[in-house]
């Protein structure tokens, strides 16, 4: 089975056309990012990112609006996900807000600040980091909607040089312990990372740079995507 | 404790839980451990200056018994040691060398960085450039104790994005650091941590205001940012139904006054936010108190009814600092200038007031203020 390729992209007016530019480059998954004020998560792109899209007068409706828009574009056969910070969550209500996201075409959800074990009725892509316990894996693989989201360092999102070499011993652990598709993410930015990253996981996910990438618009974009998904097949 | 009422709990990143997990074991065990309390009494006697006195204020607030809890007296000039000397002897238990914190007046990076020298460890403190600017006289103290100082230079660019970029330095170091957080902030344990380090205050002011005054105060007031000298404060009362508990945050700063329930830098709380949940700007003339969130068992309290929370102006916070300086010979760091603001015009006459700490670091805001007003 080929391997997946999950895309963050965060969430502006130009979103759903960057989504269908993502997907025609070969994403199965994308991963939208409602910003927030304060993402402790995310390393400076995606910070800024966030504040730009802010700055735009991108609120939790709006991020809703352009989920809806997205779906719209890429079909019904597209995961996407909607991916943000608790504090949204607290000020539009849990519960209602995770309707508005499957209302709106969400398909799950990444909640980053909050870890597996916290509010267990919210279903959501768990996420496990390389400091994780044996437990806290099966914890999060028990828990988790679909597949796992495995952080590959010790640290926030954005590029770096080289695939985390705590990506090996993850997987491994993961392996053992969940019976769940893991996919990578965190540091994987080249198609060179894609290739590495996608021999040990089942798909990555690539965030910081396609954020990047992104601003140059839909083409740019997709042809970035393309060489991601050719060095995973 | 973990939480607090529907406050509280662990909103952050799963790289982080297992360091909280290990901390709060170790944090447990240190409590269980009668070594572990000798040796902050220790620190605490032959080092930061405790007990610290209770001054008693006349002059202040005419018709009034106003008595003061000197934490400006500390080591470093304010409450903040307290908290700093017992989280470095708790990292050395944990086997960690490397200590980050986030600092708003400054305070805490000073007290951070202090302890640190004693102990030989590694300092970082993170400072929003904002504040760097307000507080000088404390980065320079800073780097003197031999800690680095970084700038934050986005967003408000104090104490908000400063504990924001603190733990984005944990998560990507947490194996050899310890976050050193400076408020009852945060994610479990940390609140309770600091609470109980700080809890001190409240200890030596119950027994000392009893020798002094033969009888509990009215009223306890304490101003509140984070909320660390308050919560220590209140902490020696809360059982003491008859004292009022009175917190004081900056009027453009009311986390508790203002704002609503939300998750910040870890912790479900009362933070200022808009609709949305986006976090808002906070706006005082003390960087200590410019935050907009808060402890989350200050939201337990102040729910509960059990204490009450009010607001100064940085107008009146800038008189009852200059009153006091002209009155008692004290003057004291803005933060504490807002809880005496409040303290001289409540409904009681028997008030203890805590002095959180000293306000050399402030002269030039002050003086800058004061001058073209």
């Amino acid at each position: 089975m080929s391997k997946k390729l999950v895309i963050y992209l965060m969430a502006e007016p130009e979103t759903p056309d960057l989504a269908r530019a993502a997907v025609d480059g070969g994403a199965d998954i994308i991963e939208l990012g409602f910003p927030f004020s304060d993402p402790l998560a995310d390393g400076p792109v995606i910070r800024r990112a966030g504040e730009r899209a802010l700055a735009r007068g991108m609120r939790t409706a709006q991020c809703l609006d352009v989920l809806a828009r997205t779906r719209e574009l890429v079909g019904d056969d597209i995961p996407l996900i909607p991916m943000t910070y608790a504090s949204l969550f607290e000020a539009y209500g849990w519960d209602r807000l995770t309707e508005a996201m499957h209302a709106n075409g969400g398909t799950s959800m990444i909640v980053v600040d909050v870890p597996a074990g916290e509010r267990a009725d919210l279903r959501r892509v768990q996420l496990i980091a390389p400091t994780s316990t044996d437990e806290r894996i099966a914890l999060a693989g028990e828990q988790t909607d679909g597949w796992l989201y495995l952080v590959t360092v010790t640290g926030t999102t954005g590029a770096r040089d080289d695939v985390s070499p705590e990506l090996a011993g993850l997987v491994e652990r993961a392996r053992r312990l969940v019976n769940r598709p893991l996919y990578a993410g965190f540091g994987i930015s080249t198609p060179d990372h894609a290739r590495a990253a996608g021999s040990l996981a089942d798909g990555i996910a690539v965030g910081s740079r396609a954020v990047l990438v992104a601003e140059n618009g839909p083409a740019a974009l997709r042809d970035y995507v393309a060489s991601l998904r050719a060095a995973l097949d | 404790m973990r939480d607090f009422g529907d406050y509280g709990g662990r909103y952050v990143p799963e790289t982080l839980i297992p360091a909280l997990d290990e901390l709060d074991r170790a944090w447990q065990e240190a409590l269980a451990d009668n070594a572990f309390h000798a040796e902050l009494h220790h620190l605490a006697t032959t080092y930061v200056g405790r007990p610290s006195p209770l001054t008693l204020s006349e002059r202040f607030a005419p018709g009034k018994k106003i008595y003061l809890k000197r934490e400006d007296l500390n080591h470093t000039g304010a409450h903040k040691i307290n908290n700093a000397v017992g989280q470095a002897v708790l990292a050395q238990r944990l086997g960690k060398r490397r200590i980050v914190a986030e600092t708003g007046a400054g305070q805490h990076g000073v007290a951070t960085a202090t302890v640190c020298a004693r102990f030989g460890l590694e300092c970082v403190v993170y400072m929003g450039v904002e504040d760097m600017r307000r507080q000088k006289p404390n980065v320079e103290r800073m780097r003197l104790l031999g800690a680095e100082v970084r700038g934050v230079d986005f967003g408000t660019q104090t104490l908000k994005e400063a504990t924001s970029e603190a733990i984005r330095d944990w998560i990507t170091n947490v194996e050899t650091t310890h976050y050193l957080i400076g408020s009852c902030v945060g994610p479990a344990p940390y609140p309770e941590l600091v609470a109980e380090l700080q809890s001190v205050i409240g200890r030596e002011s119950r027994e000392q205001f009893l020798a002094a005054a033969d009888a509990l105060p009215e009223a306890v007031v304490a101003c509140v940012g984070g909320g660390s000298n308050a919560i220590g404060m209140f902490r020696g009362f809360v059982d003491d139904v008859a004292v009022r508990l009175v917190g004081v945050e900056a009027a453009g700063a009311a986390s508790l006054g203002s704002g609503r329930t939300g998750v910040l830098h870890g912790a479900r709380s009362s933070i200022l936010a808009d609709d949305d949940g986006q976090v808002a700007d906070a706006h005082s003339i003390s960087a200590g108190l410019d935050y907009p969130g808060v402890g989350p068992e200050h939201a337990f309290l102040r729910d509960t009814g059990r204490a009450e929370y009010r607001t100064a102006t940085d107008e009146e916070a800038l008189q009852a600092f200059a009153d006091l300086a002209r009155t008692e010979g004290i003057i004291p760091a803005l933060e504490p200038a807002h809880a005496l603001a409040r303290a001289r015009d409540l409904d009681a006459d028997l008030i203890l007031v805590a002095l959180s700490g000293r306000g050399d670091k402030d002269l030039a805001e002050v003086l800058d203020r004061l001058n073209t007003a």
